[in-house]
């Protein structure tokens, strides 16, 4: 929170010292429709803001909300088909609504950065990154080739990308998401423009990354650019925002300065949304105001009955000195995973949380015999496993499931919903097709889904209906546990925080133990009764939950806290009145 | 892509009736259905040429030798005054018996290969691959005469010399395909579900990776009557007095300054074949693509 006030008072006192003629941006009354086959479909209506030298206005909400069709359409990129339509919409004073395309290029880059959400995609494959900012430089006219060039290290270094002048000259695929991301934002700002909108810029990041792009941000802002953020995430908003739009449905449902709308929000939507956030302080209260109270917990003894595991006390998963080693393609061997133990309890939740590369997704895959082991033991269930063959595995394999990040990738798209949980019940014996029937109906009940959508494909269905799904197909054979691989990281809030009570409940039910990998360490610390951190495939540290968040002890885990965006809607209360300055409530 | 429930309002710019049927005429895939017709042709002269005939196509009449077209031979006649539009309607049924026999030999190879590439135990795999490779750097040509230099001209000889000339192709095709659906998430979660590999293999990978071939097909068969037809021409294929389109093209090569009707059309006969089997192709394709989408 600290750093939150620290950046608002930064900003203001830019603002009071240089006077600078006030709005930046004027938004009034904006919709935004796409013409589709002939039929016009409204997408954003009704969207005012004003924008701040020196200030950060948020737009928040889901996929769908239209938040990102918003920044599009204030730079003129919403694309060939659609219909914008605004009473006042003005960048410096100057109408944009009559804009050619040759005047939107003039103020493009020079005036506008755009920060996009995925760097891979946005930056050209084949070119070196320096060359790709250059452009931007060229574009406009900026100094000469020597001096391009210098600026664009320094546009690496100001960015925090290390050994600049390496980096320039390597590819985009030779880049970490991390590296990618900020050579992204140094081509965004590359001419210094007033305003720089970055659309989900930390999306796909680490924690510790995201935490150095949000302070590049924050210095933008600090030196008098005005930024608009558009996030799903609160907790990045919290950090940088003055001013926060939340969106759904293409409407803006509520507005106004950041403390009065997280501190004291009016709409349900947002409360909700700020409900949503798992953290320490919310284990074993439901997120999701639609989810049932949680059921009481079984007994042990019940679960592992229920598990039909004739003793309670063999762990499920017992790991030890864990090693796997990749060759890259410059010839060396990385150790992916180097000796990692754990056990997992019958019943319990095991949270494996690291950054990308840490090794963390490898372990699981080792777990569930997916990836040969280089060094240790797997044993599951008391059983061998790891040392096994997949014909021997295969007759444990209905004790473990997976559910994996991306659950539309792991359906076979031929298939529908019926025909993807009756494959998963083919390790049992039913008296008949209408038992067997029966029996993916209940499936889809435990999981919150009605019989609809057995006919559907998954391509059709929501990414909070395909997550159920899945989870449904890994509960199939009644497994003692269940492998959880980023399994709730790609979806919306809401829909996480549902898929998050979700877990709990069937947990409680069942008794099945969960192997969650997250890279989130507030989903990590909602849910797991025992917390492993990973870094470069090694257990850094290992612990209750309290104790790894509230006490960590190794260096490293101490930055991943450090680094999470501090988000506590109490901390926004006292402050309701205080509204920012351009705070204004739109028209 | 995303349903995001607002209403769609009116717009003031919505075309007229009339003008949404005009575009949405003009939007119809005209070609396509061109090419099916043609194709139905093809089939009725294929399984009933005096269906579409009244003369003989071996009926000789000196009197009326290389006449060029005119309403009583609408492809002109050859120099033994044979119609030689009876002569291609009759050649169909060998055309294309070579055309679709070569797409069917070389798919069915290539299925083969591929498969193996993709999911044979690696020394198998690793034959086929540099077996592929050396395929592919063998002239088809070459290969074709050496297999009609073995066995003597004939259609089965040309069918199997275009259909292995094209199947290191498909092969490659085939093989990525395997090897993209083995790979593939929903591979792994039926391993993760205890599946067994062969099921896996005939539930999952099989029937994922070929579903575009059925477009590669007809693809092929196009380019296998060009090729067909080119061996025919170069006196490699099916002999005369056979009226197959690339012996008619060899045939008429002789009368080329008297009478350009005789290579001219079969030539474009075989020209709008391939085309029409092109067409369906790319189209089956799309609809696979969209369908997978």
């Amino acid at each position: 929170m600290s750093v939150t006030q620290e950046s608002q008072a930064t900003a203001e006192s830019v603002v009071d010292e240089l006077d600078w003629p006030a709005t930046r941006l004027r938004v009034q009354n904006l919709s935004t429709a796409f013409r589709v086959d002939g039929a016009v479909r409204q997408v954003v209506s009704g969207v005012s803001f004003d924008l701040l030298p020196g200030q950060c206005v948020a737009i928040v909400g889901e996929s769908g909300s239209g938040k990102s069709v918003t920044a599009r359409s204030i730079v003129g990129l919403a694309g060939r088909n659609s219909i914008i339509e605004a009473d006042v919409l003005e960048i410096h004073h100057e109408d944009v609504r009559t804009f050619t395309p040759r005047q939107w290029r003039r103020i493009r880059g020079r005036d506008l950065g755009f920060v996009l959400q995925d760097a891979l995609v946005s930056l050209d494959p084949l070119r070196p990154v320096g060359t790709e900012i250059a452009e931007a430089l060229r574009l406009h006219g900026w100094g000469d080739r020597a001096a391009r060039k210098q600026r664009v290290l320094d546009l690496l270094e100001r960015v925090g990308v290390p050994f600049p002048a390496l980096r320039a000259r390597q590819r985009p695929d030779q880049l970490s998401g991390g590296l990618r991301q900020r050579a992204l934002i140094a081509s965004a700002i590359a001419l210094d423009p007033d305003i720089v909108i970055a659309d989900e810029p930390t999306t796909a990041l680490d924690v510790t990354v995201q935490s150095q792009v949000l302070a590049q941000l924050e210095r933008m802002k600090a030196r008098g650019a005005s930024v608009i953020l558009i996030s799903h995430d609160l907790s990045v908003v919290a950090r940088l925002a003055d001013h926060i739009l939340v969106m759904r449905g293409g409407e803006v449902l509520e507005q106004g300065s950041i403390a009065s709308v997280l501190g004291a929000p009016q709409h349900e939507y947002t409360k909700a949304l700020i409900a949503a956030v798992p953290s320490e302080a919310t284990r074993g209260t439901p997120l999701s105001p639609s989810s049932a109270p949680f059921p009481e917990v079984r007994q042990r003894d019940a679960a592992a009955s229920a598990t039909q595991d004739a003793a309670p006390d063999v762990p499920v998963i017992e790991a030890t000195g864990l090693v796997k080693r990749f060759h890259t393609a410059d010839g060396t061997v990385t150790r992916a995973v180097d000796g990692v133990s754990f056990t997992l309890a019958a019943g319990e939740t095991l949270g494996i949380v690291g950054e990308s590369g840490s090794g963390k997704s490898t372990t699981a895959r080792l777990a569930l015999g997916l990836e040969s082991l280089d060094g240790g033991d797997v044993r599951l269930l008391g059983h061998a496993w790891s040392g096994l063959s997949e014909r021997k595995r295969r007759s444990l394999r209905p004790r473990i499931s997976v559910v994996y990040q991306d659950p539309l990738s792991s359906f076979d798209p031929r298939w529908n919903v019926e025909r993807i949980l009756l494959d998963a019940l083919r390790g049992e014996r039913f008296a008949d097709a209408t038992a067997r029937k029966a029996r993916v109906v209940e499936l889809l009940g435990q999981v919150g889904l009605s019989p609809d959508v057995l006919g559907r494909f998954p391509l059709r269905l929501s990414g909070g209906q395909r997550q159920r799904v899945a989870i449904a197909r890994a509960l199939a054979p009644r497994p003692a546990v269940i492998v959880l691989d980023e399994a709730v990281s790609a979806l919306d809030v809401t829909i996480q925080a549902q898929i998050l009570d979700l877990l709990v409940a069937l947990q409680r039910e069942s008794g099945v133990a969960y192997l969650f990998i997250s890279h989130d360490l507030g989903v990590i610390s909602h849910l797991s009764d025992r917390v492993l951190v990973m870094k470069d495939g090694v257990v850094v540290e290992e612990g209750k939950p309290d104790d790894i968040f509230l006490r960590p002890q190794h260096p490293y885990t101490r930055d991943l806290i450090a680094a999470i965006p501090e988000f506590d809607p109490a901390s926004f209360a006292g402050h309701q009145n205080h509204s920012a300055p351009a705070a204004q409530e739109g028209a | 892509m995303t349903a995001l429930g607002s209403p769609s309002v009116g717009s003031g710019t919505r075309p007229s009736r009339a003008g949404a049927a005009a575009a949405s005429l003009a939007r119809r895939p005209w070609g396509l259905y061109v090419a099916v017709a043609f194709a139905l042709l093809l089939a009725v002269a294929a399984f009933a040429p005096q269906a579409l005939t009244v003369h003989a196509p071996t009926a000789i009449d000196y009197g009326a030798a290389l006449k060029p077209p005119s309403f009583a031979h609408w492809f002109g006649t050859d120099e033994s005054g044979r119609d030689l539009y009876t002569r291609v309607v009759w050649g169909a049924r060998e055309s294309l018996l070579i055309g679709l026999g070569a797409a069917a030999v070389g798919v069915i190879t290539a299925l083969i290969l591929g498969s193996i590439a993709a999911l044979g135990p690696k020394p198998a795999a690793v034959v086929v691959d540099r077996f592929v490779e050396v395929m592919f750097a063998f002239p088809a040509l070459l290969l074709a005469l050496l297999l009609i230099a073995i066995a003597g001209p004939s259609a089965a000889t040309e069918i199997f010399a275009v259909g292995l000339g094209t199947a290191p192709g498909y092969a490659r095709m085939i093989r990525g395909q395997i090897l993209g659906a083995k790979n593939s998430g929903y591979v792994e979660a039926a391993t993760a579900l205890g599946h067994s590999r062969w099921r896996i293999i005939r539930a999952h990978i099989l029937p994922n990776a070929l579903r575009p071939l059925v477009a590669v097909f007809a693809l092929s068969v196009g380019q296998s009557i060009v090729w067909a037809s080119s061996l025919s021409f170069l006196g490699l294929g099916v002999a005369p007095p056979s009226s197959e389109w690339g012996a008619l093209l060899d045939a008429g090569r002789a009368y080329i300054t008297q009478a350009w009707w005789l290579v001219v059309v079969p030539g474009l006969v075989i020209v709008a074949v391939a085309l029409a089997a092109t067409t369906i192709g790319r189209h089956l394709q799309t609809r696979l693509e969209k369908g997978e989408r």
